[in-house]
């Protein structure tokens, strides 16, 4: 390869090819409106981490809990003042010098990572749960992060009554991620979104009250795969950009299929390698699908989500699934439409092996929270059929499916916070059994989210699956459709062994008992059941909404 | 817009479901005498539907059409059609006597803990049963089908593994681990059925792009919609998969008598009377009617399995020790005759199965239930324990001789006239299945006998010596069973004035006419 045959990473994007540094200088343009969402969480994370230096302890919890109210709330509506402004349909387009694009998926992924963040915020907050520490309220976060599990430290601090409230401020950056995540536009971009929005999430997964080896163990766990599946996607960035001579999804997009105008030596030199292009795009993909959780890089999945702070765990599940599906959407239809048929083989042996095994290894598992893992793996096959399907009913279909799923997650996790017996939570399925002749309502609702998971129909899970399954059918995917049936039918046998655990079985007589939750997370648990049925009873407006939003801006 | 019948007969016990299950915990008779005055104004409004419909009109009447879901293309769709119109009034009829029977089934057992409901729990989740099978009754969207299909299964699902049998009073806790498992066989079965059948439902979908029956058969009719022969074959075997495994057929049938056995003889009559049905029903209606040249390619195959179901339900039937594993059984054998007399073809065949489906209904309800109170009194389900009842406790003996003969069909009661409509059906079109059929019979007469002279004649077992006769709210329950049994036996007309046009739609729907007597044709 000669010298000239070395791309100039930021020349060719800004169009000015024989300037050097300093020289000129261009002023960004950054299009403040569209990256109002954003900026909003991240001036209150950044104002969060000054309430935790500068405000007395006692009062930092309602702080951080008002500021992330107000700046959660105030970025919705910053969102659905986009939409309203039409900038997820007419307006849409690419921002802040190529790195986002702002359009219907974007919105609505974006919305829909916010009202996830609203109420999985509310089951960070809860303080009512825990029987206390020496009469201080407390949440189901560690009392000093810090502190050595069991050590004196740890003893002093539980006395103390202190409460990590830096979780807020970490959630909030998390969400910043999460939300810059599914819109970005050039690689760079997405894989310091998916830092921004892991590293936080990584520091939540380590600091339960309760279990805190396990909590730490998670995490560390967590960690260690995460970097691994960056290092992967880092890797495929850098290859496709040796392909391709850019970052940017449109560049990639033309240079894959062939229409790219201007062809310089280097790129002449390089875009006829196919190796650099397949090997890159699958080594991206790696990293996507493990964020996804698709099987086989789930092996993270059940571990962290048992270990993690159940708070988190919910919001882990639902949002980072929201984002990167978003992400991984955008990938596919954006940069690497000219893939798709090479791909196709690929992803089909994915999202089968992925409905078959979270359904199949699901069967077997005798804790709540893990169950709930191997259905998530489960649920991220059946979106990736949707994924395949390689339309805009797909793109819709996925949308609506991530809204549905997302708000079934939170929700059901925000039941397991309630089940509680000495130890903390009682996650161990025979603790839950008979659960429905004690607390009837709390067992029902339960139920209303097992039903949604298991895809029974006037639930949300039904409405998801069968648009999913439709516009997979309709892309030609019958056999993914089959495939998906079928693993349905094995997934609802573990969701019913739990109803008939809880509905059927004697209750024990040292049991766990219900613990009373403050509104907050009463709202949570309700917003849950709310959307699980609405979108399975009425789901016309949010699928009207999905499929307006389901173009991708390039 | 006229009055929308059908939505506020299948919303009239939806509403008592809430109603029901909102009743506080200490009014526990409120909640029944609640649930009995919706389910008789239920009751009602199908007699409105039944004088309102006209056998000799429209193909579907009542007609309502709101927009559902326009993304998947979904409609919220109505229609009532004579076969439609005959089950709805069986479910209307049946439900109840299903609430009268079951009305101490669902009593606590003890009263100290009052958040848990489980009497208005009961009569709530048999209302939520009837609101949904009704509807699945009327609707003519496939989508809108497929969802209360799959959706009743929850509420049924709740009664068997919730309220199970108290006959097994000793052994409490292995009866719980019976009723869960008949509870999760019943939802597995037919939750695996129905999944496939959503495959055959989108898969219809990205064919006709429609949900909407009559769009579709519209589509047929003016040759815009053609279906590759191996794409109808395979969208048929989906659905049919689905009802075969709920009518049941064999081999799908095991889930039933674990599901009959353990569940109390009301909810027994819920799944063997009602819910059953609507496979039956969707046989004729979607299989049939969405695809009839694969519903002709079919037809071997689904012949010999119901001759095999009439066959081998009936010799288990006499097998059994179990009474009501027995009926279950016995079902089993009379759903294969349905589903002989769906895919004969034939008109009296189709006329006969609707009947049938009818008059199972009913003559199951009276023999199950008058077995119910049988199995509550002495707290046995089994054949052995009994002896010489018709002397202590003879109404009850002699109502259940007349649900027993009912069930074998003896001529004079309903039943005889549809399984009589069944043979001449398929044995003008299939001659040796109806004679293979015919032995379904004669299997039928040795356990409904055997059954009664092992349990009523003979000398009186210690252990039913002081078995109390029929009380007043039993023989509410039995009495106009058996009514109407003997008054559908000699005077079916009402019946099938209904139902023989619907047949002719299902008939002209396969291309179909009926075989010509041979004598004539030979002269």
């Amino acid at each position: 390869m000669s010298a000239t045959a070395v791309h100039s990473l930021w020349t060719t994007a800004s169009g000015v090819t024989s300037a050097a540094p300093g020289n000129s200088f261009t002023a960004p343009k950054i299009e403040y409106t569209q990256l109002m969402p954003v900026l909003i969480i991240v001036v209150a994370a950044v104002l969060g981490i000054l309430v935790e230096a500068f405000v007395p302890r006692r009062a930092r919890y309602h702080t951080q809990l008002f500021l992330t109210v107000v700046a959660v709330a105030g970025s919705f509506a910053a969102i659905v003042g986009l939409a309203a402004g039409g900038y997820g349909t007419t307006d849409a387009g690419i921002v802040a010098m190529g790195a986002i694009a702002i359009d219907g998926p974007t919105l609505f992924l974006q919305g829909t990572i916010l009202l996830v963040a609203m109420v999985a915020l509310f089951t960070f907050a809860e303080r009512r749960l825990d029987p206390g520490s020496n009469g201080n309220r407390v949440d189901s976060f560690a009392a000093q992060a810090g502190s050595v599990p069991g050590g004196e430290g740890e003893k002093a601090a539980v006395r103390a009554g202190f409460t990590t409230t830096e979780v807020f401020p970490l959630l909030l950056f998390s969400v910043a991620g999460l939300l810059v995540f599914p819109a970005a536009n050039d690689l760079l971009t997405l894989f310091i979104a998916l830092e921004v929005f892991s590293l936080p999430l990584y520091l939540l997964c380590a600091v339960a009250r309760r279990k805190r080896l396990m909590s730490q163990e998670a995490a560390v766990k967590y960690f260690l795969l995460g970097a691994f599946s960056s290092a992967f996607l880092l890797f495929g960035i850098a290859l496709l950009y040796g392909y391709a001579g850019s970052l940017s999804y449109a560049d990639i997009a033309n240079v894959v299929d062939g229409s790219v105008l201007e062809i310089d030596p280097a790129l002449a030199d390089t875009m006829g390698n196919d190796a650099l292009l397949l090997i890159g795009g699958a080594m991206i993909l790696t990293g996507l699908l493990f964020k996804v959780g698709a099987v086989p890089f789930h092996m993270w999945t059940p571990d962290v989500y048992q270990g993690a702070p159940t708070p988190v765990t919910g919001f882990m599940a639902a949002a980072t699934k929201v984002a990167a599906f978003g992400a991984l959407l955008r990938l596919l239809y954006v940069a690497l439409p000219g893939l798709a048929w090479d791909l196709r083989p690929v992803m089909w042996a994915v999202a089968i092996v992925t409905m078959l095994g979270g359904a199949i290894v699901a069967i077997t598992q005798t804790d709540i929270k893990r169950l709930l893992a191997y259905s998530s793996i489960a649920h991220a096959g059946f979106i990736l059929a949707g994924v395949i399907a390689a339309s805009p009913e797909g793109i819709s279909s996925v949308l609506f499916y991530l809204l549905a799923y997302s708000f079934v997650t939170v929700g059901a996790f925000a039941v397991v916070t309630l089940v509680r017996d000495a130890g903390g939570e009682a996650t161990h399925l025979s603790k839950w059994a008979g659960l429905g002749r004690r607390s009837p309502l709390v067992a029902a609702v339960f139920a209303v989210f097992l039903l949604a998971f298991a895809g029974i129909p006037l639930t949300s899970g039904f409405s998801g699956k069968f648009a999913v399954f439709k516009a997979a059918a309709e892309g030609g995917a019958g056999a993914l459709v089959v495939v998906g049936v079928l693993s349905s039918a094995v997934a609802a046998f573990f969701y019913i062994r739990v109803i008939v655990l809880m509905f059927f079985s004697e209750p024990k007589a040292d049991g766990p008992t219900v613990a009373v939750p403050s509104p907050l997370t009463m709202t949570t648990i309700a917003v849950g059941v709310a959307v699980t049925l609405v979108l399975g009873l009425a789901p016309q407006y949010f699928l009207d909404l999905a499929s307006q939003a389901g173009v991708f801006v390039r | 817009m006229s009055f929308p019948l059908l939505t506020a007969t299948a919303a009239l016990p939806a509403i008592g479901a809430i109603a029901t299950a909102a009743v506080p915990a200490a009014r526990r008779t409120a909640a029944k005498w609640l649930a009995l005055f919706f389910s008789l104004g239920t009751l009602v409004l199908a007699a409105v539907v039944f004088l309102r419909f006209e056998p000799g009109g429209d193909r579907y009447q009542l007609t309502e059409s709101r927009a559902w879901i326009a993304d998947f293309g979904v409609r919220y769709e109505l229609g009532v059609d004579g076969i439609g119109v005959a089950l709805l009034g069986l479910t209307a009829l049946l439900i109840p006597f299903v609430i009268v029977a079951g009305w101490h089934d669902a009593d606590p057992l003890e009263t100290k803990s009052s958040r848990w409901r489980p009497t208005q729990g009961f009569f709530a989740l048999v209302l939520m049963v009837e609101a949904m099978v009704i509807l699945s009754f009327v609707a003519t969207d496939v989508f809108l089908f497929y969802i209360l299909f799959e959706a009743m299964l929850i509420p049924m699902y709740f009664l068997i593994g919730g309220f199970g049998d108290r006959a097994h009073a000793g052994t409490d806790e292995n009866a719980a681990t019976q009723r869960s498992y008949a509870a999760v066989k019943f939802l597995l079965y037919n939750l695996a059925g129905g999944l496939i059948m959503l495959a055959a439902v989108i898969g219809l979908y990205v064919v006709a792009g429609s949900f909407s029956l009559s769009e579709i058969a519209e589509a047929r009719a003016n040759g815009s919609l053609e279906m590759a022969t191996s794409t109808e074959r395979w969208l048929f075997l989906g659905f049919f998969f689905a009802f075969a495994v709920k009518a049941p057929l064999w081999p799908l049938h095991t889930w039933l008598p674990n599901a009959m056995g353990e569940a109390t003889a009301p909810v027994a009559v819920l799944i063997t009377a009602i819910v059953d049905k609507v496979g039956t029903f969707a046989m004729l209606r979607f299989c049939l009617g969405l695809f009839p040249e694969a519903s002709k390619w079919a037809t071997p195959v689904v012949i010999t399995l119901a001759l095999i179901s009439i066959v081998y339900g009936a010799l288990l039937a006499v097998g059994q020790r179990d009474i009501k594993r027995l009926i279950a059984y016995a079902s089993i054998s009379h759903f294969g005759f349905i589903i002989l007399g769906i895919f004969a073809m034939t008109s009296q065949g189709q006329s006969g199965a609707t009947l049938y489906m009818v008059n199972h209904g009913i003559s199951t309800a009276a023999l199950l239930l008058v077995a119910g109170f049988l199995i509550t009194r002495r707290g046995s389900r089994l054949i052995a324990d009994y002896g010489g009842v018709q002397k202590v406790a003879p109404v009850l003996a002699g109502t259940f001789l007349i649900g027993g003969l009912a069930t074998l069909s003896l001529p004079g009661l309903a039943p005889f006239v549809s399984e009589f409509l069944v043979l001449v059906g398929t044995f003008s079109a299939y001659p040796v299945a109806g004679v293979i059929a015919t032995s379904g019979i004669v299997l039928a007469a040795l356990y409904v006998l055997v059954l009664y002279q092992r349990t009523m004649t003979g000398p009186v077992r210690e252990s039913v010596r002081s078995m109390p006769d029929l009380r007043a709210r039993e023989l509410a329950v039995a009495l106009p069973l058996i009514a109407v049994l003997i008054f559908l036996g000699v005077f079916p007309k009402p019946l099938t004035e209904v139902v023989n046009p619907a047949v002719e739609h299902t008939m002209s729907d396969v291309q179909k006419k009926d075989p010509q007597p041979e004598v004539e044709a030979a002269k």
